[in-house]
């Protein structure tokens, strides 16, 4: 196989580098710059030009290569190239071509164009190892434009009562999607810190995100009632968001499809929004890659692989290998780093 | 159905009562009166019988969004709820219907003597005319698991805003024997002269837990204490030489009952007492579970009454003379109480002794042995407190015992649900009987986050065997599980079953061979059970 799962990641012996790797490595293909994906530690790292500016801002001093998307490296007889994958800005899905043979590492994807990051492009190969996140038949997302006039709309019924409206989302990626889609005729967008580091970051590079006002000390709390507050999960519940009241607070992640996670998430309000794929997705783009195999990875591996192989599709869920590791990856998405 | 389906939607996005109360006065401001009925029906346990058979609703849902069996019952698994899956299964609607919630409802209800094949095809057409929050109400009401988030109470308090009405007045008047098919809006909510219905019972009043000292109540001679008795709350009503039997779910039971019948002559017409129906023999209580034997019995065999028979221990008197006394501080309804227990005289029914004392240390030295009587604890209510409905809090309190417990080494784990659905989080604990670890109960509460997730890692890591759902997993993790009460059980390997089993603390200190044995079991259940 020209790829191997390993206890440190997905490796080409070949051309010796890992995707994703886990584990410190000599040389190592990130497909974006989410905690679970990009980790410090290795030797070289390469990316997008378009992820770079993200992963350096989080990891401090890396070695790094950017690559455009569609540019072809070749090492050692494999091309190696990253192309689009709509989850956040910069992330891609990598094709590795050897001898003929092609395959294509998704890393965290979504179909549907969310208006700042570079649309999902379906690449054509033999195998495709694919993430699995929302991988069941009960997560399929409503458009995008159907949810952000639900938000911009409690946001609106908000103001009118004098509310402050909190929203939160993932610092890097939802927070961005969230800014881009609200409509700034309502009001002020603020920010919290770590939010707002990602959005200079995210301008440094060129990118139009709209104007925002990142939180600080010195303002005045008269000013928040009818603005909207974009706020990181952590903050539900912190003494933090006690400075907007009084306010209405909801969360933006695809979690919230379901009734029992909206309601433990003690917020007012959950939307249904998600970076990664809905199951309608996750087969649109095996269907599209026309791939006669599937590793499936990284979610619900052993029922979306069961599911793969009884529609004919040759597929293998990766999580069998080292299951030790990815329980430890499946945990973290509990945690803030790992966005749905 | 558009209105209701928005009016649950508005009820589940908010935890504050005010939001609520005023989603359901906007609601009755513009449902028509037979949805009104249904919704007031809805919110106060009437939800119509299941008439569809819930295999069958799954394999149907599977079939329609094309997914295999299989696959239908793992994400039934994760989202937990079978009326949400399948709303979120089901393929967009292909049409639209503007029916009222009373179409729906009665749509349901006539499903039930269809065949089998002409349930399939009327299902269809209607999860295909239903948007996903209808989707999921209609379903609710289909699988009979309907619950709003909303009491009784709260629906009531609405109803008075809406109306004008008295809260307790209305309350009174949503009780008793109604259905929507029985009665209207009109009839049931604003008609001045409440149809002469004998059997309707008032709201009862509920005690909240103790959770301070009881020193912080003040003066003990303020106080009447009472033993707080394992049964079912219950009220007994007798007018125009009737005999009904309510239990707290708002339940007519009065056929369960046929002990309580000789009352019908004994009691003066209009007489209403409030106490517990329980389970008695020879002089004593006995344990609940004899109680559930019968509960669920079409048919009393003679063999059941003679095996558990019931007496009524009356606590409180409601209306005497036909007169609503609710309003009488409790020490006059209890005198009035104590001289119609003694003229009636009889052995079924027994007033609820007074637990004397004269310091709040002397009481907590009765509660002790609450267990040795049968009794969860210790009742307390104030001398002046007045009949409240419902839950409120001050004048009546229960200062319940302690839970029993044991340290037991967990054995399997399961998979929870929702977003926890990738956690293992739901255990089976064993205790030991010598060299070996018998299995005797589940529990899934108790626990942080933080330590299920630690406990989850070590299943992850310490699996023995699978089987589906389900972990074996190497014995070694020791937890303490806190119970209520046991009682002696054939159908479980270890001979017991507890009663609201919960995980206490996890005893990291303790190893494996530390955990209870059987026989502690055993001799707790001779000396409880
Ligand atoms: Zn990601
Ligand atoms: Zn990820």
């Amino acid at each position: 196989m020209l790829l191997d799962f390993t206890e440190k990641g997905i490796y080409c012996a070949q051309a010796g580098v890992y995707i994703d790797p886990w584990k410190p490595v000599d040389k190592a293909l990130i497909t974006h710059g989410h905690a679970d994906h990009s980790r410090w530690g290795h030797k070289h790292y390469l990316c997008t030009l378009q992820a770079a500016p993200v992963i350096q801002h989080r990891l401090g001093k890396i070695d790094v290569t950017p690559v455009d998307f569609g540019e072809t490296l070749t090492i050692q007889g494999v091309k190696i190239s990253f192309h689009p994958a709509g989850h956040i800005i910069g992330s891609a899905q990598v094709r590795l071509e050897y001898k003929g043979e092609v395959w294509v590492v998704s890393g965290d994807y979504k179909l549907e164009d969310d208006g700042i990051t570079e649309p999902f492009e379906p690449v054509r190969c033999n195998t495709f190892i694919t993430e699995s996140t929302f991988g069941l038949p009960v997560y399929n997302w409503k458009p995008q434009q159907e949810v952000f006039k639900e938000i911009n709309q409690w946001w609106r019924a908000n103001k009118e009562e004098g509310k402050t409206t909190i929203l939160t989302g993932y610092a890097l990626g939802k927070a961005q999607r969230i800014i881009q889609n609200l409509d700034e005729t309502i009001g002020t967008i603020y920010t919290h810190g770590a939010i707002e580091n990602v959005n200079e970051v995210i301008r440094g590079q060129g990118i139009a995100l709209k104007s925002t006002v990142r939180v600080t000390q010195d303002i005045s709390k008269e000013l928040y009632p009818g603005s909207i507050v974009i706020a990181t999960p952590s903050s539900v519940g912190s003494s933090w968001i006690k400075k907007f009241a009084p306010f209405s607070i909801g969360s933006a992640s695809g979690w919230m499809n379901l009734r029992g996670a909206r309601r433990r998430r003690s917020v007012d309000r959950g939307f249904v929004l998600s970076d990664h794929a809905d199951w309608n997705g996750l087969n649109t783009a095996i269907e599209e890659c026309g791939a006669e195999r599937v590793f499936v990875t990284h979610g619900y591996t052993s029922v979306f692989s069961q599911w793969l192989n009884e529609k004919g599709i040759k597929a293998g869920q990766v999580e069998t290998q080292f299951e030790g590791e990815l329980a430890e990856i499946g945990e973290s998405a509990e945690k803030e780093e790992d966005p749905a | 159905m558009k209105q209701f389906a928005e009016l649950f939607t508005k009820l589940d996005q908010t935890t504050k009562t005010l939001d609520k109360v005023r989603a359901l006065v906007e609601y009755f401001k513009v449902a028509d009166d037979q949805d009104k009925l249904w919704t007031i029906a809805l919110l106060s346990h009437r939800r119509p019988k299941r008439s569809v058979n819930s295999t069958l609703v799954k394999q149907w849902a599977a079939e329609f969004g094309q997914v295999p069996f299989w696959l239908f019952e793992e994400s039934y698994h994760v989202v937990g709820d079978l009326a949400e899956t399948i709303a979120l299964i089901l393929p967009d609607p292909s049409a639209t219907s503007n029916h009222s919630l009373a179409y729906w409802v009665d749509f349901i209800r006539s499903l039930s003597d269809l065949e089998d094949e002409v349930k399939k095809k009327k299902m269809k057409e209607a999860w295909s005319a239903l948007q996903s929050n209808e989707r999921f109400v209609f379903n609710k009401l289909l699988t009979g698991g309907f619950r709003m988030g909303v009491s009784q109470k709260l629906m009531t308090r609405a109803l008075a805003q809406y109306t004008g009405l008295d809260e307790n007045l209305l309350a009174h008047r949503l009780m008793g024997n109604w259905s929507p098919g029985s009665t209207t809006f009109h009839d049931l909510v604003l008609s001045k002269d409440v149809k002469a219905d004998d059997s309707k019972p008032y709201p009862f009043y509920l005690a909240y837990a103790l959770e301070d000292e009881p020193q912080a109540l003040g003066d003990p001679k303020d106080w009447i204490a009472e033993r707080k008795w394992d049964g079912i709350r219950g009220q007994i009503i007798v007018r125009n030489g009737e005999i009904y039997t309510w239990s707290r779910g708002e339940e007519l039971v009065t056929d369960k009952y046929p002990e309580y019948w000789i009352l019908k002559d004994k009691l003066a017409h209009g007489t209403v007492l409030d106490g517990e129906i329980l389970p008695f023999k020879d002089g004593r209580p006995l344990a609940f579970n004899i109680l559930q034997t019968r509960i669920g019995r079409k048919n009393l065999s003679k063999s059941i009454l003679q095996n558990s028979p019931v007496v009524f221990i009356a606590y409180d008197l409601l209306e005497y003379n036909g007169e609503d006394i609710r309003s009488w501080p409790m020490h006059e309804r209890r005198a009035q109480l104590g001289q119609i227990v003694r003229q009636v005289n009889t052995q079924v029914l027994h007033l609820s002794e007074q637990v004397e004392f004269d310091t709040w240390e002397t009481l907590g030295r009765e509660r002790e042995k609450s267990r040795e009587h049968h009794s969860e604890g210790i009742m307390l209510k104030h001398v002046d407190s007045t009949y409240r409905s419902g839950r409120k809090k001050g004048d009546w309190w229960k200062w319940k015992v302690d839970p029993l417990t044991v340290d037991a080494v967990m054995i399997y784990a399961m998979r929870g649900h929702g977003r926890r659905a990738n956690l293992y989080t739901d255990y089976t604990f064993a205790v030991w009987n010598e060299d070996q670890l018998v299995p005797f109960t589940k529990a899934y509460s108790g626990l942080t986050d933080e330590e299920i997730r630690e406990v989850d890692r070590f299943v992850k890591k310490n699996t023995l065997e699978r089987f589906g759902p389900v972990r074996s997993v190497t014995p070694e993790l020791v937890f303490e599980i806190a119970f209520e009460g046991i009682n002696r059980s054939s159908r479980h390997k270890s001979g017991v079953a507890l009663r609201f089993p919960r995980i206490k603390r996890w005893r990291k200190d303790k190893p494996k061979e530390e955990a209870n044995t059987i026989d502690d079991l055993l001799a707790m259940l001779k000396k409880y059970g």
